[in-house]
């Protein structure tokens, strides 16, 4: 008999228990990456099940931190798929440059390598100082790494790459200083950047955006969250504000699909209807 | 192999998987039942230029799997840059989770969300490949009671990921890659 269906009652049991327990809603998650990260969180910090693992969260809340950092973190680059930021920029900020204050909304922000790339094409677009960033994610370790604007200096190498192919007008090396194997973010940077904890699943509209990315974070929702998720950005968007998704997401399923207008099809870019 | 229905086949290959999955699917009639998950390494930023490619020259359906879609015959090739996964309603799912063994998408993902999903009614075929990407895989479709079948690493164009799957499954049939397709028929219509 296969191990699988105790499996699954387990990690039902385990996403029951951290909703209840702290409130933090995994239970709709897609589930096939959902059970591999759990898998990889209770091999390598040493529980032999999932119940064992629960009953350890249950008891000790020092635990959860941990167990979010497997479940929610997400390690991107900067400027990953330069076409899309080559979008934003011939095609997006356009529209953008005609508003006298723009705010931005980097959802499911992470450890912050697509804040920075915003807030770098924006600085080179002459648009920084009249732009506000909101970057949110719901786990508080990754904001705090995304606030620290440290990475490793041997990422540094592709993000240049994909800076320079996204149309990228100076040089990332401006940006950073490098020092004992790490590459330390201006600190500058972060000028106008407010940093949130915020569940895209859980909690409520986000002002009135201008321009909302969130890329790479749906697919990890079940259909239910995800249009929960889109229902947040629809009514967090100004009129013609824009939405980006990432790569192979789309809302071509949602019901929510028709309140926005396909404006880069190829690189996911929806702008929200007027009406 | 274990006698029970195939409903779906997952494919893993690398270095030569154009050439080999150019002869082979090409092979399989327009009508071919059983839907097959295919991952192929290829580099990030590149386009997957083989799913037109094959489309063109083959008479089954063969397109790059959708987040969420439904797994209905037809050829489905991992995105680049995403792992290909298969959900317990039988959607296909896609992830941009870590590099496993430096590759995304990776074989050994695909073939374990999948053995999972579909226990005995798999079959996992590792072809030519440079790595030992979907050795692992293999096993965990043994285990769940699944079928495997391997490119025969003597004749492949890269015999290092056959021979490595071969080690971890060493109860897998071995054949060469202008047998498999004919394999493929007749086990579809068994």
């Amino acid at each position: 008999m296969s191990p699988a269906p105790l499996e699954d009652l387990e990690t039902r049991l385990l996403l029951e228990a951290i909703y209840q327990r702290y409130h933090y809603d995994f239970r709709s998650y897609a589930q096939a990456s959902l059970r591999r990260r759990l898998r990889q969180a209770r091999d390598q910090m040493g529980y032999a099940s999932l119940s064992a693992l629960q009953e350890a969260l249950l008891h000790d809340p020092a635990i959860l931190p941990k167990l979010l950092d497997y479940l929610t973190v997400q390690v991107s680059e900067m400027f990953r798929d330069p076409g899309y930021y080559r979008a934003l920029r011939e095609k997006v900020i356009p529209h953008l440059r005609t508003y006298p204050s723009l705010k931005i909304w980097i959802a499911g922000c992470s450890t912050g390598e697509e804040l920075y790339s915003f807030v770098i094409m924006m600085r080179e677009e002459g648009l920084e100082d009249r732009t506000l960033f909101y970057a949110t994610d719901i786990n508080q370790r990754a904001l705090e790494s995304a606030a620290s604007g440290v990475f490793a200096l041997d990422r540094i190498k592709s993000f240049t790459e994909n800076h320079q192919k996204s149309g990228g007008k100076s040089s990332l090396s401006d940006y950073y200083t490098a020092n004992y194997g790490r590459a330390v973010f201006d600190k500058a940077l972060r000028n106008r950047v407010v940093f949130s904890d915020h569940s895209l699943v859980t909690d409520a509209v986000f002002g009135e955006m201008h321009l909302i990315s969130c890329r790479n974070v749906m697919i990890y929702f079940d259909r239910d969250f995800q249009d929960r998720a889109l229902g947040l950005f629809k009514d967090s968007l100004a009129r013609k504000g824009f939405l980006g998704l990432g790569a192979k997401e789309s809302l071509r399923f949602s019901e929510h699909a028709p309140a926005f207008s396909e404006f880069d099809r190829t690189e996911r870019i929806y702008q929200r209807r007027a009406a | 192999m274990n006698g029970a229905r195939v409903e779906a086949i997952v494919i893993g290959a690398s270095a030569g998987a154009v050439q080999a999955l150019s002869r082979m699917l090409p092979a399989l009639p327009g009508d071919f039942p059983v839907p097959i998950l295919v991952v192929v390494h290829v580099p990030p930023g590149r386009s997957n230029a083989l799913v037109p490619l094959l489309d063109g020259r083959c008479a089954i359906a063969v397109k790059e799997a959708e987040d969420k879609e439904p797994i209905r015959p037809g050829v489905y090739f991992a995105p680049a840059d995403y792992h290909l996964l298969v959900e317990r309603d039988r959607t296909l799912a896609l992830s941009s989770d870590d590099l496993v063994l430096f590759s995304r998408p990776s074989v050994d993902v695909l073939f374990e969300s999948a053995a999972e999903v579909y226990g005995e009614n798999l079959l996992g075929i590792v072809l030519t490949g440079a790595n030992d990407d979907g050795s692992a895989g293999l096993r965990a479709i043994c285990d769940a009671g699944g079928a495997a079948l391997i490119e025969d690493p003597d004749r492949a164009y890269a015999a290092a990921m056959p021979s490595a799957a071969l080690v971890a499954c060493s109860g897998a049939l071995t054949m060469p890659l202008e047998s498999i397709a004919a394999y493929l028929v007749e086990l579809a219509d068994a």
